[in-house]
């Protein structure tokens, strides 16, 4: 196809992914650079009946047209970046040096808010991702092996986690184990302790979390890899039988080697959407206990008074771990092209 | 040997058999509990006492004289308002997938077409895009759609909607137009027409399977999505997802957990029917991506 029309056929699309994809990665690099305005304070004489006394009052009407006059707010170059909100060098410079062991530091680190949502998102991110790519593996297996009529019910049955909006997902999920929901009732009772509740420790509302991540994730895993089995050669499979390979050995030897690149897809997939994780800590209300990397910026972003500036520093700081985490696969891809084209 | 062999298809089978039934409770059982839930009272569905109420509905039965009650659905959909959210979540929707496959068919198009190393540069960056949290960027609009006062719209909604779903959408439709043999298009030029005709005449025919497949997903994605729509419209244009959320602070003031249930049901059963009648749609687009990415 020539260069002009192909540039014809796919400008709507790429404008469209350049206007609101690209520049608001500029935009919110522009942002994470400034901060919000200081209130503007001015000296107001008080006279009573007695005597004067002056007094620092916040000018309403400059702060608005400070605002007005400089929508990004004062320029703070990496200071946001910087501050004990973000990487906190300072801090942990500090707490390096007061620390007498290793496991002191991390402590004191984990303490810090970037570094404690930045630890809850990649233990999310590698917990839930290998537990949703064993899972839908076992249950590909098990329905390929189901009768032929029941795998149609079993598909649609399977993939209504996956489809259901995960806020509705998670809320769902959390009125069964809130204490006085199904499961969290008779988890009181089970352990005979009236106060227990899921959201209460830190430990079990990780958990919950990550139950529920592995609950909506698993359909997709399982879909992807049970279409991936109605592709695997049958005479592979036969051979492998005939030389004696046990079940475990075929699924092992044959299955799995064959459905590398579905695993590869799959793990990427989930690397991108685990790693942005949103939406259970809102419909669990699990921010107490645990803080994504998305969340804070939500909660920045959220609140009467927007903090643009410091959602823009953790913005970056996250798009760079998308970058990092996707790297080896961008390399991969490279290198694959490279080789074709030669 | 000989047992063993014998032995564990057995076992096997029994195994597999019972992991399955208990996938599906854990898979499907959530659901049933809240659709039946929602036709009680809050004393029953959250019954501390007995976890047997929610099926019975001893309280239902005590407060309202009835086994099943729509109390929740008319709190949420006539006192709540939720009508306006769906019909919201609709406007939404449906421009966004309209745009967005409109766009995309265009654009996948010349990428499986064009074979220029360019279109694979393209499609990686698309791939990076996608990678992109959706918050990251919404913090990157807010400033300047408040400064434009764009913000709080639907129709703002719609268009970065639209944008975030274009990476999926071509990588999904350029995917399904190299399934389609390139000598169609090509020899409809021979014979005379332009790209844009044999566009028109040849593939736009053939097309329709990947484009509904597309679109469910982009139906999906507008409908699920809830880091945009929350941030990015006002209250009086939240759609159903932003609005259940806002439920959730009313709760903890005023403790109308049933409205919310019954909102949540309501925002569910559109997805039910959409698995139920494009099931295998929604497989094949799964797997598509897979297969050929």
């Amino acid at each position: 196809m020539p260069h002009g029309t192909f540039a014809r056929f796919i400008w709507p699309s790429f404008l469209a992914m350049i206007l609101f994809i690209a520049l608001p990665i500029v935009s919110v690099a522009m942002q994470s650079f400034f901060v919000e305005h200081e209130q503007v304070m001015r000296e107001v004489e008080n006279c009573g009946p007695f005597k004067c006394t002056t007094v620092l009052q916040v000018d309403l009407e400059a702060t608005e047209a400070l605002k007005a006059d400089a929508p990004l707010g004062r320029y703070n170059g990496l200071g946001t970046y910087t501050n004990r909100g973000h990487l906190a060098f300072d801090e942990v410079s500090e707490i390096w040096a007061g620390a007498d062991s290793f496991g002191n530091f991390i402590a004191g680190v984990y303490n810090l808010p970037f570094y404690k949502a930045l630890f809850f998102t990649l233990a999310y991110t590698f917990v839930v991702t290998p537990l949703v790519i064993v899972f839908g593996l076992l249950i590909a297996l098990g329905v390929n092996r189901l009768p032929r009529v029941t795998k149609g019910p079993t598909i649609f049955a399977s993939l209504l986690p996956m489809i259901v909006t995960p806020l509705i997902g998670g809320l769902i999920l959390f009125w069964m184990v809130d204490a006085d929901g199904i499961i969290g009732a008779t988890l009181q009772i089970i352990f005979d302790d009236p106060d227990l509740s899921l959201k209460a420790s830190a430990p079990l509302t990780w958990i919950m979390l990550m139950v529920y991540g592995v609950w909506h994730s698993t359909p997709f895993a399982f879909v992807v890899f049970y279409a991936g089995l109605q592709t695997v050669p049958s005479d592979t499979l036969e051979a492998a039988k005939i030389d004696g390979a046990s079940r475990f050995q075929q699924v092992r030897y044959v299955i799995v080697p064959y459905m590398m690149p579905l695993l590869v897809f799959i793990t990427l997939m989930q690397l991108m959407d685990n790693f942005r994780v949103l939406e259970p800590i809102v419909s669990f209300s699990a921010e107490a206990k645990a803080r994504s990397l998305s969340w804070i910026i939500y909660n920045d972003l959220s609140g009467q008074d927007k903090l643009f500036g410091s959602a823009a520093a953790t913005s970056m700081l996250t798009i760079l771990g998308v970058a990092i985490l996707l790297t080896p696969v961008l390399i991969k891809t490279w290198r694959d092209f490279n080789r074709r084209a030669v | 040997m000989a047992s063993t062999a014998s032995k564990s298809p057995r076992l096997l089978t029994w195994f597999a058999t019972s992991m399955i039934i208990f996938w599906l409770m854990i898979a499907i059982g959530p659901f049933v509990w809240t659709v039946w839930g929602s036709f009680k009272v809050q004393g029953d569905f959250f019954s501390k006492a007995d976890w047997r109420n929610a099926i019975y509905g001893v309280y239902t039965l005590a407060e309202t004289g009835g086994n099943f009650t729509g109390n929740g659905y008319f709190g949420a959909w006539i006192q709540e308002e939720f009508w306006r959210n769906v019909l919201n979540t609709s406007i939404v929707v449906v421009f966004t997938v309209v745009i967005s496959l409109t766009l995309g068919t265009l654009g996948g198009y010349a990428l499986a077409r064009s074979g220029y190393r360019y279109a694979f540069w393209l499609l990686i960056a698309a791939l990076v895009f996608r990678a992109m949290p959706h918050i990251t960027l919404v913090s990157g609009y807010l400033l300047p759609f408040f400064e434009w006062n764009v913000w709080g719209r639907l129709s703002t909604t719609i268009v970065v909607l639209v944008a975030i779903n274009q990476p999926f959408t071509l990588w999904m439709l350029h995917s399904f137009f190299l399934n389609i043999p390139k000598d169609m298009d090509e020899s409809a030029m021979v014979d005379g027409c332009t790209r844009f005709q044999a566009f028109r005449h040849v593939i736009i025919p053939v097309m329709w399977p990947g484009v509904i497949t597309t679109g469910l997903f982009s139906f999906l994605l507008a409908y699920n999505d809830f880091a945009i729509t929350s941030m990015l419209l006002s209250s009086e244009n939240q759609t159903m997802v932003p609005k259940i959320a806002s439920f959730l602070t009313q709760i903890r003031e005023q403790g109308n957990v049933m409205f919310a249930v019954s909102a949540v049901v309501s925002a569910m059963v559109p997805l039910f029917f959409l698995v139920l009648f494009f099931q295998r749609q929604i497989v094949s687009g799964l797997t598509a991506g897979a297969v050929k990415g």
